[in-house]
Parts: C-alpha cells; sequence; structure tokens
C-alpha cells in the first residue's frame, strides 16, 4: 500500500510535469494524511476554480506552489497587502485572516476571531488580490500588449511594406475580425468606432483562451472559464451596446412600434421584455463563453483523473489507462483550440450584431 | 456553487486590465493597423482600377497602331506600284524617243549620202563627158589627118543623116 500510493504521487508528478497536466491546486488541501484517497470532484474543480496562489506540483507531502499578493480591505481591519505563502496553502491563520477550508465561502479569504474561529456575521472583506486567475490575465494582457505593440509599431512605420513575421501571422486574423465580423454586423458606414472595441475583445478572448490550454506556469489559469472574467467581458459589452444606442433603438424598446397599445398600457408589458431583453444579451454572452471554456477545462481534467483513478484500482490500470487519456486529452486539447477561436469569435460577432442593432438608423 | 459564484476582486481586475489593454492597444495598435489596413485597401482598389484603366488605354492605343500598321501597308504597296509603273513609262518613253532618234539620225545620214552620191556621179559625169570630149578630140585629130579620110567621113555622116 505504501509503495502503491508512493508510485501514485510520482506518477502524478510526472504527468503533471511531462504531460503537461495543467497545475491544479490544493491549497485547501488540509489532510496531510499517508493515504489520501484521490478525489477526482476537488482535483478537477481546484484546478478551474480560482486560488491565492499559483500552485505547481506536491512532492510527497509538500505543496510547491508561486506565491501571489493579497490585497484585503476591510472597514474594522483596514487595507492588508501581503503574499499568499504567509496561509501555508490555507493551514495558517495570518493577520485575522484564514482561507476557508469547506462551507459556501470554501477556498475564500474570511476574517476570523481572536480565537481562531469564523466569525458568522462577519462579511468577507473587500478582496482585491491578484489571484492565479488575475496573474493568468495580467500575463495574457502582456501578451497582447507586446503582440500588438510590435505589430502595430511596423503598420506605423512601413506601413506600405508587405507583412512580416508576427505581422503575417496577427494581419489575416485581424482582417478576419473587420471584413468577417464587424463589418457585415454592424454595416459599411458605422463600423470604424466599434473596431478597437471588438478587436481587443476578440483577442483578449482568444489569447485567455489559448493561454488556458497551456499547462505551464504562467499560463494554464482557467481565465475566461472563470465566471467573474467572462461577466467583466459581458458587462463592456453591455456598456459598449447600451451607450451607443440611438434614438431609434431606445425608441424601439421603450415604445416598440406596430404593437398594440394594450401591450404598452396600463402596464407595461412590451417595455418590460425589451428591458429585460438588454440585460439578457450580456448575460447569456457571459453563460456562453464560461460554460464552453469551462467544460472543456473540465473534460480534459476528467481524462487525467481517470489516470488516477484507475491507478488507485492497480498500477497497471493506471499506466494503461494514462495510454487512452494523454491520447484523448491531446485530442480534447486540440478540440479546445478549435472551442477557444469559436468562442472568442461568436462573443464578438454577438456583440458587433447588438452593436449593429443599437446603431441601425429607422427602417 | 463557488464556480458560478462571481468574484468582486476577479471582475474589478478583469475590467482595469481590460481597459488598459484596451486604451494602450487603441491608440498604439489599433488606430495605425486599421488606418494602414484601409489605406492599403483603398490603394489596391485604386492600383486595378487603374489597371484596368490602363490596360483598355492599351487596347485602344493597339486598336490605333495596327489601323496605322495597316494603312502604312496600303500605303506602301500604292506607292511601289505607282512607282513600277512611272518605271515602266519611263522605259517606254525613253526607248520610243531612243528609236525615233536613231531613225532620225539614219535618215539624216541617207539624205547626206544620197547628196553626196549624186553630186560625186555628176562629177563622174562631167569627167567622163571632159573625157570623152578629148579622147574624141585626139581620135579626130589623128583620124583626120588627110584630106581623104575627111571626105570619107563627111559622106559617112551625111549618109547617116540622110537615113535619119
Amino acid at each position: 500500500m505504501d509503495s502503491q500510493s508512493k508510485f501514485l504521487r510520482i506518477l502524478k508528478v510526472i504527468l503533471l510535469l511531462m504531460v503537461c497536466l495543467k497545475p491544479s491546486l490544493s491549497a485547501a488541501d488540509d489532510n496531510p494524511l499517508e493515504d489520501i484517497k484521490f478525489d477526482p470532484g476537488s482535483f478537477i474543480f481546484d484546478h478551474i476554480g480560482d486560488a491565492y496562489d499559483w500552485h505547481l506540483f506536491d512532492i510527497g507531502d509538500r505543496h510547491y506552489s508561486i506565491p501571489l499578493p493579497v490585497i484585503l480591505y476591510s472597514r474594522e481591519k483596514g487595507l492588508d497587502i501581503f503574499m499568499s505563502h504567509r496561509f501555508n496553502h490555507g493551514y495558517n491563520i495570518y493577520r485575522g485572516y484564514k482561507i476557508m477550508t469547506d462551507g459556501p465561502e470554501k477556498g475564500k479569504i474570511v476574517i476570523v476571531r481572536e480565537d481562531g474561529t469564523v466569525d458568522p456575521d462577519a462579511r468577507r472583506p473587500l478582496d482585491l488580490s491578484i489571484t492565479k486567475n488575475v496573474t493568468g490575465m495580467f500575463f495574457a494582457a502582456f501578451i497582447m500588449l507586446a503582440i500588438f505593440l510590435t505589430v502595430g509599431k511596423r503598420y506605423r512605420n512601413n506601413p506600405q511594406a508587405p507583412p512580416k513575421g508576427i505581422q503575417s501571422l496577427f494581419e489575416p486574423l485581424i482582417l478576419f475580425v473587420i471584413d468577417d465580423i464587424v463589418k457585415p454586423a454592424i454595416g459599411e458606414k458605422k463600423y470604424i468606432p466599434f473596431l478597437p472595441y471588438l478587436l481587443t475583445l476578440f483577442f483578449f478572448i482568444w489569447i485567455n483562451n489559448m493561454l488556458g490550454l497551456i499547462p505551464i506556469f504562467p499560463m494554464g489559469a482557467n481565465v475566461t472559464g472563470n465566471i467573474s472574467v467572462a461577466a467583466g467581458l459581458a458587462f463592456t459589452s453591455f456598456l459598449v451596446i447600451n451607450l451607443n444606442g440611438n434614438k431609434h433603438y431606445w425608441r424601439h424598446i421603450l415604445n416598440t412600434p406596430n404593437v398594440p397599445v394594450f401591450l404598452k398600457l396600463p402596464i407595461p408589458i412590451m417595455p418590460i421584455i425589451e428591458i429585460v431583453g438588454i440585460l439578457t444579451k450580456p448575460f447569456v454572452l457571459m453563460v456562453r463563453l464560461f460554460a464552453n471554456i469551462t467544460a472543456g477545462h473540465i473534460i480534459t481534467m476528467g481524462f487525467f483523473a481517470l489516470i488516477f483513478i484507475l491507478g488507485e484500482v492497480s498500477p497497471v490500470f493506471g499506466f494503461g489507462g494514462s495510454v487512452l487519456s494523454v491520447g484523448f486529452g491531446i485530442f480534447i486539447t486540440f478540440l479546445e483550440m478549435l472551442v477557444a477561436l469559436i468562442q472568442a469569435y461568436v462573443f464578438t460577432l454577438l456583440t458587433a450584431l447588438f452593436i449593429g442593432a443599437a446603431v441601425e438608423d429607422g427602417h | 456553487m463557488d464556480l458560478i459564484t462571481p468574484d468582486f476582486g476577479l471582475f474589478f481586475w478583469m475590467l482595469v486590465t481590460f481597459m488598459l489593454v484596451f486604451i494602450i492597444l487603441k491608440k498604439f495598435a489599433w488606430k495605425p493597423i486599421v488606418q494602414t489596413l484601409k489605406e492599403r485597401e483603398d490603394n489596391i482598389r485604386e492600383g486595378i482600377e487603374n489597371a484596368e484603366a490602363a490596360k483598355g488605354e492599351l487596347e485602344n492605343v493597339r486598336i490605333k497602331s495596327d489601323r496605322i500598321v495597316s494603312q502604312a501597308i496600303v500605303e506602301r504597296d500604292k506607292l511601289i506600284r505607282q512607282g513600277r509603273e512611272i518605271k515602266e513609262t519611263i522605259v517606254t518613253e525613253a526607248r520610243a524617243k531612243a528609236e525615233e532618234e536613231a531613225k532620225k539620225a539614219v535618215e539624216s545620214a541617207r539624205v547626206i549620202i544620197e547628196e553626196q552620191k549624186t553630186a560625186a556621179i555628176n562629177q563622174i559625169k562631167l569627167q567622163v563627158a571632159s573625157l570623152s570630149i578629148e579622147i574624141a578630140e585626139k581620135i579626130l585629130r589623128k583620124k583626120l589627118k588627110d584630106d581623104k579620110e575627111q571626105m570619107e567621113l563627111m559622106d559617112s555622116l551625111l549618109d547617116d543623116f540622110e537615113l535619119n
């Protein structure tokens, strides 16, 4: 049993490093016993969820992770900034804060009382920590800036030169966004002011999706598959659509033409439906992106979890299963690369279509 | 569920990151890129239009030059034909003239020869006459040395007259 669990641990490490298993989070793992029963649920969801440190791998009982800054603010305790390794992967209480290990706030930082128990009435502090997903997103933003500032500089300096290097990789994509998404959706006359936002949106989603598939620090965070990030993107889309809505668009919402009067008075059924429609559009964008990317990560992680599930039954099964799992994992990763592009495309296209509807002239 | 509960911190950082990326890229990337791509598109369209126009122009020029060449060929043929005709006329005329000249020269030569001949004949006639007279004189002198013979002659001459 001891050699078997040792084998399992080694297998786990090798797979994490060599087979490019995404770094999984086990910060909340407070059970440092010799025989840890493999739990596929927490294995998968710890990876998909956010974390205060960037977990790399485990060797034996030791967790190896990169500490990230924790930024907390609460009225009673004021501003607190420290690195996440102070929590010792969730085992320690630091400055009256603790990472919850269970309950509805699992994995989140809460304020604890002097005696170490959690105050059920205390609200969570305002948590602006640079978490794993924020780090991944910063890295993606850095990559985006590096790519597009280089490309942009070349366009600025040699406007008529044929594309070269990284420029020739991105020019077709930029042209694809301009000519096949934005132009047909918004219309020949009005599309230009929306190009910077929609191009940023497309590449932000796409690059974050793609980096999420590469399981090596500082990539591999499930950024776009996180509901908060998807919500943030949908929120920007909501703002751009509605802040650019013209008179015709708002008339259509508040006083829909060609609709019987009894649908507007005395109970404004149509306006209510239309206003709900304004909100459902970005909501659907958010859910679609979140669900698609998360689903891909869950499936990939599921295949890798299968190795350990089979390995617990017998090491031979573990080896056999690993061949199958790695094969399927590669297949799903390729599929996810396609999904990464499709989701960026769909999000951008729908936003462009909604903008198109908002700026359309009366017909 | 932790999975579907939005987290304010992440939402906040997401908006900050996105806005920063958007603002920086808008100024330093999208603006020059979009502008350049549009310019390039316009340039290409213009280039194609110009090329199309130039092709039409070239076609026109070609048609014109073809017409000029064919006209030139016709002209040349005409000139060659005319030249040949002129040459033939000149040759014919020259030959006729030459023949005429020759005829004239021959004629005048003949006239001169005729004149010379007549003159020569006349001279010969005169000489013959004078020679005959001389000879006759000599003969008569010799024959009429004696009277008898003179008489005989007179008789014969008289006979002749009587006979006539």
